[in-house]
């Protein structure tokens, strides 16, 4: 079997899985649906797996090829095809691993739900949607898979449609995401103008062309007069409106990088994502943390050699994704509801991906998201696992001493707690160690403010982590009596998605760091000026995963974690007094941080009330005054009108109309006449 | 001024006067005459243009098909036609006006300085091999012949249409009726009638 | 003969035709034979340039237009020979069915 043979199955195994669970769900009946839609997702899984092992140990060739060509007009042919290479390869496994575990985690969590075969076939859904965009190898099959993932998170939000607040979610949601999508699509059309093709080819082609000239700089680029992208042709101004002037690649990034914003969830598009946790949690630890939210990140580092040319893009990036890394993180640390808890951390976490693509290390990016997939996965499954035991309870307040209830759940959630916030040794150090080196050489714009941002945000990461951890499964009990007589283990669907979670979180980094990191893996779809790579210095004091890590040790940034982690024992453990005076003394930040530095509010009061007006305005004076009273009516109205009079022309007498087609023509030649 | 001059003007003298008749004239019978004379003199004329194959169509479809046609209609109904010729008088000034409001336009258009011998000359004669049938016949066997089947078949709609509007027989068509079948009662269809019985003669039966 | 003595005289005869539909405001039959006097006009035209341009092709024209003109006569009549019956007569002014 081909490899592309393979990619077709890989991609369309879910989809079928999706469409046999959706439309033939309720005659299967629940055991065979869950059957059918998770053996196919673990085939797909097993041969992304086999296919991430060929580019991992092998040195396979990246492969693009057309499956179907669906349209052409003019010089733009729109296809449907496959790009495979060590980026794609990468994304497969992480997509597929995790919703295997969501698939089987979903027997378990879903088990007493009505919408079963449904909810089977939404994530299967999503595997299909998600693996189109990260295999597609031209913008509008990107876009197409951008759109779907949007579409399935709006409907998997809204899974609960009888309740209003995950209604108004996935709402939210949606909107939010237009604004992002209206940015991509404005991108791809800045795509197209500029290169003429809407095939991710051509595009890079011409990227690296431009790279090779410039880093030679011979020709005519010697004379420092032309660089390489005006010898190219590309150096492309226009001018939305008189007097200012945009450089277009420029324009393109920041056009594509807002859409990754939306997706991403970097501020200020990032509110839709926390209230996004009304949706079931397995589809948190999916769609919201694993994979959707991290297609931005990954469509910056595809897109890497456009964004290399663009230093107004990177320093945009940098500074949008510091403020995201530092100051969710914050807001972490006064929520009370566990599952908002992760999802501030997997916007804080999704800050880091974005500062470092900023500053150009788009492989600590691709790794960070790559070990993120697991410990945040395990995380939300984790505190799944918890709010089930819990009855649906999400409070941190009302729980506290699961430890001894729920001992596999815990451990795995000190596992994927560790990871996050970086503990040497663990996936997430190398990751986030990584990030915050490559900040630390970066010399663009805003590189200064990123690396206080990523700094300050070991430390938050820590405090809200342990916070969590501490008051969840330490601690006394607070849950009332009924609740906590009956608390136990959860079953083994759920448990063994944890253990096989917690195995790549804690021990992924030994094997991959190196290669991704500092080995070059990814230079097949990663593409870096040489004067931007600040992952170089990294070779120096990598040496192997193991030094790298006994390394950590003495880094400032292990004794900031450790002071996180301390400062969260002693006041959320040791002191619990501590922490409401501080609550008190604090009072006006804390007020901040709850209302999420009032961002809701702001959109409410002026994008919601403003669309609001604008739309009561149009309708009064655009649809009921004009179209309405005016075109539809009154064109009925006038043209009764004009009838009225105009049948008194019809006097039905032979001779008046012989008489009045005579005058006519009598016109038409006087004015024949008249013109010559 | 040569013979051909003397025939224009002759014949055109008469178009004119013929076609005046045809609308002054009071007896329609008259006025169909005077049509009549008129399609005469123009088939001349077309003859002077040596449309042959045109002039004789003219008169022998028009003169002698069209027209009696007219004729015929006018001599079968039975109308007034005095009666019809009420408000000729009133209504000839705006009448005039426009006919020769509607000359003067076109005459301006076709002047002397425009279509006259200086501007167009007149072709040589044809031959005398020549024949216009010839040539009439192999464009219209030939480039046009589409267009010629459809002038059949808009002569063969012409007929039906005339025929089914003035048709006045039965519309019926000769088929079964099932439900007058079904209606039908024993004593519409049998009748017995008594007779006196008679002997069978003998040898009779051969 | 120029080209603009027969345009004199078919257009004599279209005006003619034209004066003949406006004063006649009784007689349907008058009017179809106006309407036959005004195809006879515009066939002459045709014949005459088709003579002075030699080109064959007017006279093509005119063919069809005598075929169109004989249907049209024939329904005209026909048309006429309904209306006398339902009407029991033909005077134009009674023609006001579609009046408005």
């Amino acid at each position: 079997m081909g490899i592309f043979n393979q990619l077709l199955i890989i991609v369309f195994a879910p989809l079928i899985g999706a469409l046999l669970a959706g439309f033939f769900g309720n005659k299967l009946g629940r055991v065979w649906t869950h059957r059918i839609a998770i053996s196919l997702v673990a085939t797909s899984f097993l041969l992304s797996l086999k296919i991430f092992l060929s580019y991992f140990y092998g040195s396979a060739e990246p492969l693009n090829q057309t499956l179907y060509h669906w349209a052409s007009f003019g010089n733009i042919s729109i296809q449907v095809g496959f790009l495979m290479d060590s980026l794609a390869a990468m994304m497969i496994v992480v997509v597929t691993f995790v919703s295997l575990m969501v698939h089987i985690y979903s027997i378990g969590y879903m088990q007493d739900d009505n919408g079963y075969q449904r909810f089977f076939s939404y994530i299967s859904l999503f595997t299909f949607s998600m693996l189109m965009l990260v295999m597609s190898n031209n913008f509008l099959q990107l876009f197409f898979g951008w759109e779907a993932v949007g579409v399935v998170s709006y409907l998997l939000i809204g899974f609960w449609f009888k309740k209003e607040s995950a209604i108004f979610a996935n709402m939210k949601a949606f909107l939010v995401n237009r604004v992002g999508d209206f940015g991509f699509l404005l991108g791809i059309g800045g795509i197209l103008y500029l290169f003429g093709s809407l095939d991710y080819a051509p595009v890079f082609e011409k990227m690296q062309q431009a790279k090779a000239m410039q880093e030679s700089a011979q020709g005519v680029l010697a004379s420092g007069e032309v660089t390489a992208l005006g010898a190219l042709g590309l150096e492309k101004t226009f001018s939305p409106w008189a007097g200012v002037e945009w450089s277009a690649i420029s324009f393109i990034c920041i056009c594509l990088f807002i859409g990754a914003m939306g997706k991403s969830a970097q501020v200020p598009l990032h509110v839709w994502l926390p209230d996004s946790m009304e949706g079931p949690t397995p589809i948190s630890a999916l769609i919201h943390a694993a994979t959707m939210v991290t297609a931005g990140v990954f469509l910056v580092a595809r897109m890497s050699p456009l964004f290399e040319f663009s230093e107004t893009a990177l320093a945009m990036i940098t500074i949008i994704g510091a403020i995201t890394a530092l100051f969710m993180g914050l807001i972490g640390i006064v929520q009370n509801d566990i599952k908002r808890i992760v999802a501030y951390s997997t916007l804080s976490q999704l800050g880091y991906m974005v500062v470092a693509l900023g500053v150009s290390a788009y492989s600590a990016a691709v790794f960070h998201l790559f070990t993120h997939a697991f410990f945040k996965a395990l995380l939300f499954l984790a505190a799944g696992s918890v709010i089930v035991a819990m009855h649906h309870e999400q409070d941190l307040r009302k729980m506290g001493g699961l430890r001894k209830y729920m001992p596999i759940t815990y451990w795995t959630s000190v596992i994927g707690t560790l990871a996050l916030i970086g503990t040497p040794f663990f996936a997430g150090f190398y990751s986030k160690d990584a990030i915050i080196s490559a900040v630390a050489e970066a010399q663009g714009w805003g590189s200064n403010f990123a690396y206080f941002a990523v700094m300050a945000g070991v430390v938050v990461t820590a405090l809200y982590s342990i916070r969590m951890l501490l008051l969840v499964f330490h601690g006394p009990q607070k849950m009332d009596e009924h609740t906590a007589s009956h608390l136990h283990e959860s079953p083994k669907v759920i448990t063994y998605p944890l253990l096989l979670l917690a195995v790549p979180s804690l021990a992924i980094g030994w094997i991959t760091a190196e290669p991704m990191l500092i080995g070059g893996y990814f230079d097949d779809a990663i593409m870096v000026l040489n004067e931007h790579n600040t992952l170089a210095h990294l070779k120096d004091i990598f040496g192997n995963a193991w030094a790298f890590a006994l390394h950590g040790f003495v880094t400032p940034v292990f004794w900031l974690l450790l002071i996180g982690a301390i400062a969260a024992w002693f006041v959320f453990a040791y002191q619990p007094q501590l922490a409401e005076l501080l609550a008190k003394v604090l009072m006006p930040i804390r007020k901040l941080l709850q209302n999420k530095y009032y961002f809701d509010q702001f959109n409410q009061k002026v994008f919601a009330k403003g669309s609001l007006g604008l739309g009561r305005f149009l309708w009064r004076y655009g649809d009921k005054a004009i179209i309405d009273d005016g075109i539809v009516n009154g064109s009925a109205h006038g043209v009764r009108k004009l009838a009225d009079k105009a049948r008194k022309l019809q006097s039905g007498y032979l001779n008046h109309y012989a008489l009045v087609m005579l005058i006519g023509l009598m016109v038409l030649i006087g004015y024949l006449y008249l013109r010559n | 001024m040569n013979i051909e001059v003397l025939v224009f003007y002759f014949f055109a003298a008469i178009t004119i006067i013929a076609a005046i008749g045809v609308i002054s004239v009071k007896n329609s019978v008259q006025a169909v005459l005077c049509l009549v004379l008129t399609f005469f003199s123009a088939a001349a004329l077309w003859l002077l243009l040596e449309a042959e194959f045109l002039a004789i169509t003219l008169i022998l479809v028009y003169v002698g098909a069209v027209m009696v046609l007219f004729l015929f209609v006018v001599m079968m109904l039975d109308v007034d036609f005095a009666a019809l010729r009420q408000g000729f008088v009133k209504h000839l000034p705006i009448g005039l006006l426009l006919g020769f409001g509607l000359f003067g336009a076109i005459y301006w258009v076709i002047r002397f300085e425009i279509f006259g011998s200086e501007k167009v000359p007149e072709p040589a004669k044809h031959e005398q091999g020549y024949s216009n049938v010839e040539e009439l016949g192999r464009l219209l066997y030939g480039e046009y012949f589409y267009p010629f089947e459809i002038a059949g078949v808009i002569l063969l709609v012409a007929i039906i249409a005339a025929i089914s509007l003035t048709f006045r027989g039965r519309r019926e068509r000769k088929g079964q009726s099932v439900r007058e079948q079904h209606r039908v009662l024993k004593e519409e269809r049998l009748k017995i009638v008594s007779m006196k019985s008679e002997p069978i003669k003998q040898g009779d039966d051969a | 003969m120029s080209l603009t003595h027969y345009l004199v005289v078919s257009a004599i005869l279209f005006s003619i035709s034209v004066i003949g539909i406006v004063i006649n405001r009784k007689n349907v039959i008058t009017l179809l034979m106006c309407i036959e006097l005004m195809l006879l006009a515009v066939n002459t035209n045709f014949i005459a340039f088709s003579r002075y341009l030699d080109d064959a092709t007017g006279q093509i024209f005119v063919f069809f237009i005598l075929t169109v003109a004989a249907a049209e006569a024939a329904i005209g009549l026909a048309i006429l020979v309904v209306l006398f019956r339902t009407h029991r007569n033909i005077d134009v002014a009674d023609l006001k069915g579609l009046k408005g």
